[in-house]
């Protein structure tokens, strides 16, 4: 076993951060995600692998750093709790429309407005139906636990690069404020410039070659017909994004007669809510979308010749439940279960609501 | 195994930091772990809680309704949470403070005096480990040698040379539980 610690999901981004090579983080504080930069301004990068964190003076200063950074090929990030990252929204879609790969990380408080600094998962249309303008998409990426905080920071970069868009890590103030066992990742060194060159030489900012042409990183065209064939290309992408990256888990599904969807921190409520339903006799499963977008739409829709009913459990008014609905287009009720405004959800409320919403049917 | 416990009090009283060593510990011995406080407004002054959970396999929830183990440490922690224990488990207090002791008669309950030996030592900061030393007297779920090494890893290296003073504050722990009810 590598570097086994205990620590909050907070810590572990940073500390994924600054093993995975990643180039630069600039923040600005807010409960309950402040814990990221703490750590990072503790651990000084900068002395170790050259990583810079800096404390932009607003959300706003900090995501154009991300895009400036971006624009140069390099492997930067950004962090912030709801209210933050609807600052952020403007910045995001242009880092969306620009192609360019980065890290975000939502750990989302109750809302709207400034709401309450206690966990909710309300964000979950700011980061899957848009935030900013434009037809974008995020690679929106749901940890359950403080392993996969870890773990989706490197994958997160991975995939950003791969498709050249913008990647989101969405969690919440029960993931990211929990300790759980956390098996670190070995060091990557950061990407020298030659490795950028060679990486993202085709696109990136980092200065012209003699012999070709310039770069730019821009996401305006004026130029409709043009703008028109971008959008495409944007598609294909997204569309791509959905053949080949949809990330899943299951649990108990086999036998099940009745589904909980949930993601997340949900997701690790209704584990225990599966266990406790067992217990009386009800057959019910979970599925866990990973990725919520893309969203696991064709494993929800293979569950359907199985199932009897769907509850999706989310702490927000029901928000990701529209997802489930569209995949299961009416072929088997689909219910919401919530709370909100920073209460997190029982185990055993989760039984009652099946019990109530679906099975009383 | 799975152990699902709850340590409130008032912040202050190094429930958390019990909590830490508590999961550090299981670590140590090869379990699932987490930790789970509440944050925001209680840590803020007040009352402090945490939930920690112990298992063999993987864990479901952080975040509980029902406990196999309270240790309560407060009057507003006994009012919150007695009536959470699950029937058959077990509640730890320690009297000190507490004006409505419990009543339930399905559960198992001990009591330890945490402060008034915390004071006896002279030292009213390893209150915490000794009210850990009850709790593992009551359900030795972790071993002593496993929460010595949990020790070492969750206190900074500074603080390494007060690890004999918390192991012997667990051992008085350890040996000063008094049995309420014992089903």
């Amino acid at each position: 076993m590598g570097d086994v610690r205990l620590m909050k999901g907070n810590e572990v981004i940073a500390e994924a951060a600054i093993r995975c090579g990643c180039d630069g983080y600039f923040g600005y504080p807010i409960t309950p995600q402040s814990e990221i930069m703490e750590t990072l301004m503790i651990r000084r990068p900068e002395e170790e692998t050259g990583m810079v964190v800096l404390q932009a003076e607003s959300e706003v200063a900090a995501i154009n750093m991300v895009y400036g950074g971006a624009s140069c090929g390099k492997k930067v990030m950004t962090s912030s709790s709801s209210p933050g990252i609807s600052l952020k929204a403007e910045g995001i879609t242009y880092l969306a429309g620009a192609e360019l790969p980065a890290l975000i990380v939502n750990i989302v408080r109750g809302g709207p407005g400034l709401g309450t600094i206690q966990p909710a998962q309300s964000d979950y249309f700011q980061a899957v139906k848009g935030g900013g303008h434009g037809d974008y998409k995020l690679i929106v990426l749901a940890p359950a636990s403080v392993q996969e905080m870890n773990d989706f920071v490197d994958l997160g970069f991975e995939l950003s690069f791969k498709y050249l868009n913008p990647a989101m890590i969405l969690s919440d103030g029960v993931i990211g404020q929990m300790m759980e066992k956390v098996e670190l990742a070995d060091y990557k060194p950061r990407w020298t410039d030659e490795e950028i060159e060679k990486i993202s030489g085709s696109w990136a900012t980092n200065g012209k070659k003699a012999g070709s042409e310039r770069n730019i990183s821009t996401s305006l065209d004026l130029d409709s017909a043009k703008q028109e064939v971008f959008n495409h290309k944007l598609q294909a992408k997204y569309r791509a994004m959905e053949e080949n990256d949809v990330r899943y888990e299951k649990f108990e599904c086999d036998d099940a007669e009745y589904l909980f969807v949930a993601y997340g921190s949900s997701a690790r409520i209704c584990q225990k809510s599966v266990e406790l339903a067992r217990e009386k006799g009800i057959k019910v499963g979970l599925l866990r979308p990973i990725t919520l977008f893309p969203y696991p739409t064709k494993q929800i829709q293979e569950m359907l010749g199985q199932v009897k009913g769907i509850l999706s459990v989310e702490m927000s008014a029901g928000q990701m439940v529209e997802d489930v609905r569209l995949a299961v287009n009416g072929k088997v009720p689909v219910e919401h279960f919530g709370r909100y405004g920073g209460i997190i959800p029982t185990p055993e409320e989760v039984v009652e609501a099946l019990e109530e919403k679906i099975l009383g049917k | 195994m799975t152990e699902e416990i709850i340590i409130a009090g008032f912040g202050g009283q190094g429930v958390l930091s019990m909590g830490k060593i508590l999961a550090y510990s299981g670590i140590m011995q090869d379990q699932e772990v987490s930790w789970m406080p509440s944050y925001g407004p209680e840590m803020r002054g007040g009352t402090a809680n945490v939930t920690v959970i112990l298992s063999d396999d993987r864990i479901s929830s952080p975040v509980l309704k029902k406990f196999d183990t309270a240790i309560i440490l407060n009057q507003q922690s006994m009012d919150k949470f007695e009536s959470d224990i699950k029937p058959g488990g077990t509640l730890l207090y320690d009297p000190n403070g507490i004006t409505r002791h419990p009543e339930r008669d399905d559960i198992n309950i001990y009591k330890i005096p945490g402060a008034a030996l915390a004071a006896e030592m002279g030292n009213p900061k390893t209150f915490n480990m000794i009210i850990l030393g009850g709790f593992l007297n009551v359900k030795p779920i972790v071993k002593i040698e496993n929460v010595k090494k949990g020790l070492e890893k969750s206190l900074p290296e500074r603080h390494h040379k007060l690890i004999p003073l918390n192991i012997e504050a667990i051992q008085k722990g350890i040996d000063s539980v008094e049995t309420v009810v014992a089903l």
